[in-house]
């Protein structure tokens, strides 16, 4: 028997010296599980491939010369291959199931994955658009109850399902005022009014469908100025464009007296409902006197953001304007259900079409089981859960940064300015950046434009305490650290997070918009 | 756990458990409101009018359990019948193509699933670098330069393309084939004439691309073609985009059927401006319309023009390669009210569906899953033959047939359990072509699912 023992496989202790990490790098460029990853381009082969199939029994002579000659470009990778690639780059993004993502007026909530389940069954994931109708009942009654909710919880009397994202349901919500201006002679009110504060899709929208912008002014304590509304309302005006809660995260006081207004100048209320999930449960927007309004619901209904989509965006809209909705919509026939694809007769106001078939219907399964996982008490719960999640933030920030509208509550979310960082040489992109190392996703930065350096903190109702002490922490640690002057962590920050900071000029002034070999090296012709 | 429970433990287990999605607990509301300094929630809401503060919940149902919303819409799912129920030949601008399982994998990845829009691209890495390889593949398959990193779907994206084309030309007419998808058209029409500009919107028919060249004149901007087109025709566009050039018009190529770039000559190729398609084929699933994918790619002298989001290459501070979101002086965000769009999202995760399964397939793979399915049109035009009058003089997978009252056969054919395509009066009521059916074929159909279309079919026709 030796005397020597095996030492493999024992537990392993920190070694002797104890160097420091900092400024050791790998031999190879990456950094432990975090690998450098090539593009799909070069790393894959033309030749290569993760599927399998059998040989077609015809081929393509009937088409003659509209056959392709020529290789396409494609990379393949095997399955293994495609699920590293992948996988790595998953991990160099930030995510809500990572930690907070306190992106203001975006509303970054956790995505239940029973949703996601639900979306995935056949009953609705493998159902063609097209097919008889008389084999999609079940997809058609999910659609009609979550019409129903919608409009019970907007209080308004009918919804437009098919807009694909909140700026296309903005979109539509215009094209129905405009509709009905039309029908009703009115086709010269062609001025719209947004206050400064707004989303930038709001004038983009208004000037997309040939509306001239105006902007209304906005008040000391973040609200719509109703003189600078009354001087600007007028024959000519379409509508107005108010987001409430609006984009300070401030609750519009006088939202009746601006409906009033409106309505007396004969235009019509648009609504942004952004920020509908402050108020969801609690306020109708039918009560406040909107005529239109879209929900994002991958806001307010957490359907999955996907890395900039897809969205959904239904446009619930009032009596005035129902009529002039676009095709297509449900009706209750005496076969049961049933999509009306044209205006024909008695619908012949619908304006128009927004897209192909009848919007997102995946996200329309996702948005119907979150709410009934909710019910009508815990959709009430969210509203005030993200509100007092937001004052709560607002409260414990407030001992080193300065809120831009101090007096009273906010709802969903809470502004700060940029007061707090005057003469410490630290801007609020450097300070969001900064967060980047401590592990968190920047708040919304210089949005809304009418606060100076504004930092918009959303943190949803989804955060548990702990982990909104855990951000508000490290926030005050990092506007610590810049009051005496720890400028060095901010001016190159971030430090830690897989690549530093990005040339965005370099990547405008020469757009590089797609991958080209280096030496065009010919793939082989079939 | 040890010794007696704690007292209120029964009261627990026998009351209705919290909303699972909502972390708070009463006593860190309660906490939360003593450091606000609000004496209750409803203080938080003050600014609400009186006369609009809902004191009642709404008249709806209260909270559900997971298995409660698995009942009810398990209920709701088993009332439709899926595509892969049986023999099916729906096509019209959606398809049912085998999606490999890693693709739905990845994509529930957190990561991906649960980030937002890249704007910080230090920590978004991840989706920029997806998106970077997804508008390489979009260019490659168009056979043009430059794409974005997507749109809500083929038909927005087409509509977006006619609206490009007056910034490009600073002229105001469009001309749409009568092959051209109705839906398209129709959103065509509604979005770009809101945008004020004139469109002249051809009589639908079967091999209708040609009679677009008779229409172009000096105030066209450009001329809207589908290839294969609604009735499955494919049509070498070369033609067409010499005569629009000619006149200083932009040729808009749409495929609505993204495998076909696997067999078919790219738009590109045939002299297209822009070419716009649906991705829905590639790597996402039927979802009954949506949520799909829009591919939009142009000529690289165009790229100022485009709309929607683009993402490039570029270089971190350590000289490192990396990608970020750019040329957004286009966008809304920065242009407010002189954006070339107000669009504010792309299809992300679709997108990223289409590019993993692009990376599977492969230039190999993606050139044999579009031979299998032109291979099964051909076996099905085969079957029918004879039987009923094929009006598709070339195609790719699908072919339109003459069935009188084809809205009322494919009811029919239902009790045959076969699911016999999509009517064109579905798609276009008004257009007096209610004996025109539409059937398409993919990897997925069978020889026995043709067979059953084939002999349910001559049996309803007497045939």
């Amino acid at each position: 028997m030796s005397t020597t023992m095996n030492k493999v496989g024992r537990p392993t202790t920190p070694n002797a010296t104890g160097a420091p990490a900092e400024g050791h790098a790998s031999l190879t460029g990456g950094r432990g599980l975090l690998q450098d990853e090539p593009l799909l381009f070069e790393l894959g082969g033309w030749d290569k491939t993760g599927v399998d199939f059998d040989a077609p029994e015809h081929d393509a002579a009937d088409l003659g010369d509209l056959v392709r000659a020529t290789p396409i470009g494609l990379a393949g990778l095997s399955e293994p291959e495609t699920l590293r690639h992948y996988v790595r780059l998953s991990q160099k993004n930030h995510a809500i199931d990572l930690a907070l993502y306190p992106l203001g007026s975006c509303t970054m909530k956790h995505n239940p994955r029973l949703n996601e389940k639900m979306a995935r069954l056949p009953g609705f994931a493998d159902l063609h658009p097209l097919q008889p109708i008389s084999t999609t009942q079940g997809a058609l009654e999910l659609m009609d109850r979550l019409a129903h909710w919608l409009k019970t919880l907007t209080g308004m009397p009918a919804v437009a399902l098919t807009p694909k994202a909140g700026a296309h349901g903005e979109l539509c919500g215009l094209l129905c005022i405009r509709a009905a201006h039309e029908a009703a002679g009115h086709g010269h009110r062609r001025r719209v009014l947004v206050p400064t504060s707004a989303h930038g899709t709001n004038p983009a929208t208004a000037a997309f469908v040939g509306y001239s912008v105006q902007e209304i002014a906005q008040t000391a304590d973040g609200r719509v100025d109703l003189a600078d509304l009354k001087a600007k309302l007028g024959p000519d005006v379409a509508c107005i464009m108010v987001t409430n809660p609006n984009t300070c995260g401030l609750f519009e006081r006088d939202v009746i007296e601006i409906a009033r207004l409106t309505h007396e100048a004969g235009a019509y209320f648009y609504a942004d409902g952004a920020n509908f999930n402050a108020i969801v449960g609690r306020v109708r927007p039918g009560d406040l006197g909107v005529d239109a309004m879209h929900i994002n619901l991958h806001k307010t209904f957490s359907t999955p953001h996907g890395g900039g989509g897809p969205g959904a965006g239904p446009v619930v809209l009032s009596e005035a304007l129902a009529p002039f909705a676009p095709a297509p919509w449900l009706v209750h026939g005496p076969d049961g259900l049933a999509l009306v694809e044209e205006a024909v007769g008695d619908a012949a106001h619908a304006f128009g079409r927004m897209c192909a078939f009848q919007g997102q219907m995946g996200m329309f399964v996702r948005a119907y089981a979150y709410m009934r996982s909710h019910g009508s008490d815990g959709l009430r719960q969210v509203a005030e859960d993200a509100v007092l999640n937001a004052n709560y933030i607002k409260a414990v920030l407030s001992a080193e940064m300065t809120p831009a509208f101090p007096e009273g509550p906010c709802m969903h979310e809470a502004l700060f300015d940029d007061a707090w960082l005057e003469g410490t040489g630290v801007t609020t992109l450097d300070f969001a950046k900064a967060m980047i190392d401590e592990g968190f996703h920047p708040m919304t930065m210089y949005f809304p434009l009418v606060v100076h350096g504004a930092m918009l903190i959303e943190p949803t109702e989804t955060e548990s305490k702990r982990e909104l002490d855990r951000f508000c922490d490290a926030l005050l640690a990092l506007a610590r650290a810049a009051k005496v002057g720890d400028v060095g962590r901010f001016k190159d920050a971030p430090y830690l997070a897989p690549l530093r900071r990005l040339d965005e000029t370099l990547a405008a002034r020469k757009p590089k918009l797609t991958w080209r070999p280096e030496h065009e090296a010919p793939l082989a012709a079939e | 756990m040890e010794g007696a429970l704690p007292p209120h433990y029964a009261r627990l287990t026998h009351r209705k458990t919290g909303m699972r999605y909502l972390p708070l607990t009463p006593d860190d509301r309660a906490q939360m409101l003593g450091v606000i300094g609000a004496p209750d929630i409803d203080a938080l809401f003050a600014d609400v009018p009186a006369a609009a503060r809902k004191r009642d919940l709404f008249d709806l149902p209260r909270r559900a359990g997971e298995l409660e919303v698995e009942r009810e819409l398990g209920q709701l799912a088993a009332m439709n019948r899926p595509a892969g129920a049986g023999p099916f030949f729906c096509g019209a601008g959606a398809y049912r193509h085998h999606v490999p399982a890693s693709v739905d994998h990845i994509i529930q990845r957190s990561e991906f699933l649960t980030s937002y829009t890249p704007y910080q691209p230090e920590i978004a890495q991840g989706t920029l670098q997806v998106l970077f390889e997804f508008q390489t593949q979009v260019a490659a398959l168009t056979g043009l330069e430059v794409a974005n990193a997507s749109m809500y779907d083929g038909s927005t994206a087409c509509a977006e393309a006619v609206m490009m084309s007056q910034r490009v030309t600073r002229r105001e007419k469009a001309i749409l084939s009568g092959g051209l998808h109705p839906h398209y058209a129709a959103v065509t029409q509604t979005i770009a004439h809101a945008e004020g500009m004139e469109i002249v919107r051809q009589a639908a028919a079967i091999d209708a691309e040609v009679a677009v060249i008779a229409a172009i004149d000096a105030e066209t901007a450009c001329v809207v073609v589908q290839t294969p087109n609604v009735f499955g025709v494919v049509t070498d566009v070369t033609r067409i985009a010499e005569a629009a050039h000619a006149a200083g018009a932009l040729l808009i190529v749409v495929t609505t059927e993204a495998v076909s770039f696997g067999m078919l000559k790219s738009p590109g190729e045939m002299g297209a401006d822009i070419a716009v398609a649906e991705g829905q084929s590639i790597g996402n699933a039927l979802n009954y319309g949506g949520p799909y994918v829009g591919l939009f790619a142009a000529r690289e002298k165009l790229v100022r023009q485009m709309p929607g989001r683009l993402c490039g290459e570029t270089v971190d501070a350590e000289g490192r390669r990396g990608y970020v979101l750019t040329l957004s002086t286009r966008e809304q965000h920065i242009r407010r009210e002189k954006a070339t769009s107000n669009i504010c999202t792309n299809s992300g995760l679709c997108a990223l569906a289409f590019t993993i399964h692009l990376s599977l397939l492969g230039e190999v793979g993606l050139r044999q899953m579009a031979a299998l399915s032109h291979s099964r049109a051909r076996e099905l035009k085969a079957a029918l033959d004879g039987a009923v009058e094929i009006l598709t003089p070339r195609f790719f997978n699908e072919i339109a047939v003459r069935v009188p009252d084809a809205a009322a056969a494919v009811e029919a054919l239902l009790a045959d359990g076969v699911v016999a395509g999509v009517p064109y009066s579905r798609l276009d009521p008004h257009a007096g072509l209610d004996d025109v059916l539409l059937l398409a074929c993919t990897e997925t159909t069978t020889s026995e699912d043709i067979a059953a279309l084939s002999a349910a079919l001559k049996r309803r026709l007497g045939r």
